[in-house]
């Protein structure tokens, strides 16, 4: 019975907001406004934000990465077509040093890359190999397709196999598991592919090894028995040599809690062994994941601002309306007292009113709010994420903003006098 | 003897306005036995519209008793005096005062939704009013598309619709023409013949005819009560 009144309460509101169709739009304006700007501002953030943290998250949260930075050639002086030695890189040594003086490094994987003129299928071209240790796929999370990765025995043995991608595959076999078996020659040496390993998602950022879609993974011992550490580089017309022992090491920390001080500790002992600080680069993915999340917070917190000073302003502005209806509507009260409704059942139509009103311009500005990072993501390349929470979150916020300034025009009314208000003209 | 419909007994109510004092009822003592017809009459401003808002509980008097009903209505609070409005009293206003937002049929229920009717049962109920007052085919109108007459009637029907055993009326045909006035008056002496008690005021003696009693006021105090001479 009670629940019967609540729902013809309801179709009451809703019949008489609807008599001024007009009045009622412009009323729950703000909290549309405010709702679906702060959904379509949350879902912007929200896609900006996953984008990043996936990035980084898939560079592993235990991992540490050292980059060896190649020096910006064109500061040194370079004269005519001189062929100059460029020295840089990581050390063998230091991935010695990383292996032995930090306990809590439960791997570290090396990489060094190899640039040659190769022929990989029907196809001659610039092929770049990965020389690396079989722990890289577990470390960057790169899970195998067929075949098999790389094993310690190929190290041992110095074999010449090779890992190629599914992207490789596809493009120089025409199909993502075709390959195997296939032969790659490369710098005088010619590999048999062994695996083939999932590509980098696109989505991936270049901090794991420079990926390059088509790149090739050997076995790290091969590529120093085969290439060595020099190579002549040619770019634009010039030729450089270059001389570099590891161009990446990539290590994983037992615990979370030791990655940043053992962070710290390598960035140390680097600067001990390597007299240039320009020449390695540590990256903290964890600490990265850290700050990203700090930005997200902040970036919802400053939202959370906004939000409750629009629907303020929203609320406000159905308070000022609601007011206005129940002078308007003084009469109605009258009569109604006069019939034998109490207070407390003329609170309950006026609030009902408000919190129709305001829950409606809060589902309107849902819809708008989800409609509108759906134009973002359709137009310009952008990932948007509408979080369920905040969906649900701004419609219980609309009806809050309903009763909390639906309450007082309520009271106002339920307390007006029954004669005076039957005398209203 | 049945039970008075309403007793009065020495009712004060006192406005101040500023340094004045308006004693709109003085000292008001009267029975409206069950099943009478009242014209309460007298000049403008000598508290026959205050007298009514005491007898339909919408205002309290300052000293005095009032039983309605054989019940007692001095220290009731808000909630139960409007419960005594719901289950007792009908109203019928000069102006009308129907809500012009809902149809006639549901101007109609409105006294029923308070009691908490079963929709259905209410509508059944607004129908049979409407048959009664002549306005069947017009459940679905609104107050604004119907004219005076036809508004005071759903007036009545509304009034009607929680079965009050008093009906109070003031000035019910004020704001309409004599014709139509008569017909609003029949109507009223129809329901007293079929056992409602009416306390109406009035300031037409052609519309006191209609009572069986009349009770003339002045400053507050009765100045002359009887039947209809
Ligand atoms: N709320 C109020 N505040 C102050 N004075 C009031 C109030 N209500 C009524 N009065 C005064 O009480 C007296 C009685 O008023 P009431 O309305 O009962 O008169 P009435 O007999 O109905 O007059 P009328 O025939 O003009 O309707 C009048 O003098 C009026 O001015
Ligand atoms: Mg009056």
């Amino acid at each position: 019975m009670r629940n019967n009144r609540f729902l013809r309460n309801i179709r009451l509101g809703i019949k008489t907001l609807l008599l001024h169709k007009l009045r009622s739009l412009l009323t729950m304006l703000g909290v549309v406004f405010g709702v679906s700007s702060v959904i379509a501002m949350l879902a912007v953030g929200e896609g900006a934000s996953r984008e990043a943290l996936d990035q980084i998250r898939r560079l592993g949260s235990h991992n540490i990465i050292i980059d060896g930075v190649r020096p910006d050639s064109d500061e040194d002086d370079q004269r005519g077509d001189r062929v100059r030695l460029l020295l840089y890189g990581l050390h063998y040594a230091d991935l010695d040093r990383l292996q032995r003086g930090f306990p809590d490094i439960e791997k570290a994987v090396p990489v060094k890359l190899i640039q040659r003129e190769g022929r990989i299928g029907p196809q001659a071209m610039q092929l770049r190999m990965v020389g690396t240790t079989p722990d890289w796929f577990e470390l960057v999370d790169r899970p195998m397709i067929d075949g098999r990765k790389l094993s310690e025995l190929d190290m041992e043995r110095k074999s010449n196999v090779a890992v190629i991608t599914e992207h490789a595959a596809r493009r120089f076999f025409a199909a993502a598991r075709a390959g195997l078996g296939s032969q790659i020659r490369f710098g005088g040496t010619t590999f048999t592919i062994v695996g083939i390993v999932q590509s980098e998602s696109a989505a991936a950022g270049g901090m794991q090894t420079p990926d390059r879609n088509t790149d090739i993974y050997i076995p790290i011992s091969t590529a120093q028995e085969r290439f060595g550490d020099s190579q002549e580089i040619r770019s634009g017309g010039s030729t450089s040599r270059e001389h570099v022992e590891l161009n990446q090491i990539i290590v994983e920390i037992a615990s979370l809690d030791a990655v940043e001080p053992n962070a710290a500790a390598i960035e140390a002992m680097l600067a001990r062994f390597h007299p240039r600080e320009s020449a390695y680069r540590v990256n903290v993915p964890l600490a990265l994941l850290r700050q990203a999340e700090t930005t997200r917070r902040n970036f919802n917190i400053v939202l959370g601002a906004i939000a409750g000073i629009s629907l303020l302003v929203g609320g406000i502005g159905i308070m000022n309306i609601m007011l206005a209806s129940v002078t308007e509507r003084t009469r109605e009260i009258g009569v109604r007292r006069a019939i034998g409704a109490k207070q407390r059942q003329i609170v309950t139509q006026f609030l009902i009113e408000t919190i129709v009103l305001s829950t409606t311009g809060g589902i309107i500005g849902v819809v708008i709010g989800m409609l509108i990072p759906w134009i973002i993501s359709m137009t310009v390349d952008m990932p948007t994420y509408v979080t369920p929470i905040s969906v649900i979150l701004a419609l219980g916020v609309s009806m809050a903003v309903g009763i909390i300034f639906g309450i007082y025009p309520a009271m106002r009314a339920a307390k007006l006098d029954p004669i005076e208000a039957l005398r209203h003209e | 003897m049945s039970t008075p419909a309403a007793q009065l007994e020495n009712i004060h109510k006192t406005y101040h306005m500023g340094e004045e004092i308006i004693r709109a009822l003085n000292g008001f003592t009267t029975t409206f036995e069950a099943g009478s017809f009242w014209a309460i009459m007298g000049p403008s401003g000598c508290g026959k519209s205050t007298l009514l808002n005491v007898l339909g509980c919408l205002d309290r008097p300052d000293a005095g008793t009032y039983h309605i009903d054989g019940r007692d209505t001095a220290a009731l609070t808000d909630d139960a005096l409007s419960e005594i409005r719901l289950k007792y009293l009908g109203f019928i206003f000069q102006s009308f005062n129907l809500i012009p937002q809902l149809t006639v049929a549901e101007n109609i229920e409105l006294p029923l939704f308070y009691l908490g009717w079963h929709p259905e049962r209410a509508r059944k109920r607004a129908t049979e009013l409407a048959d009664e007052v002549g306005l069947a085919g017009r459940l679905q109108h609104r107050p604004y598309q119907l004219s005076g007459g036809q508004q005071q009637r759903v007036a009545i029907a509304r009034a009607l619709a929680n079965d009050p055993v008093l009906l109070l009326a003031d000035e019910p045909t004020g704001n309409l023409d004599s014709a139509t006035g008569v017909e609003i008056m029949e109507m009223i002496s129809n329901l007293n013949q079929s056992g409602k008690t009416v306390i109406m005021v009035t300031h037409e003696p052609e519309v006191a005819e209609a009572a069986r009693n009349h009770l003339v006021m002045r400053d507050g105090c009765i100045e002359n009560i009887g039947a209809k001479p």
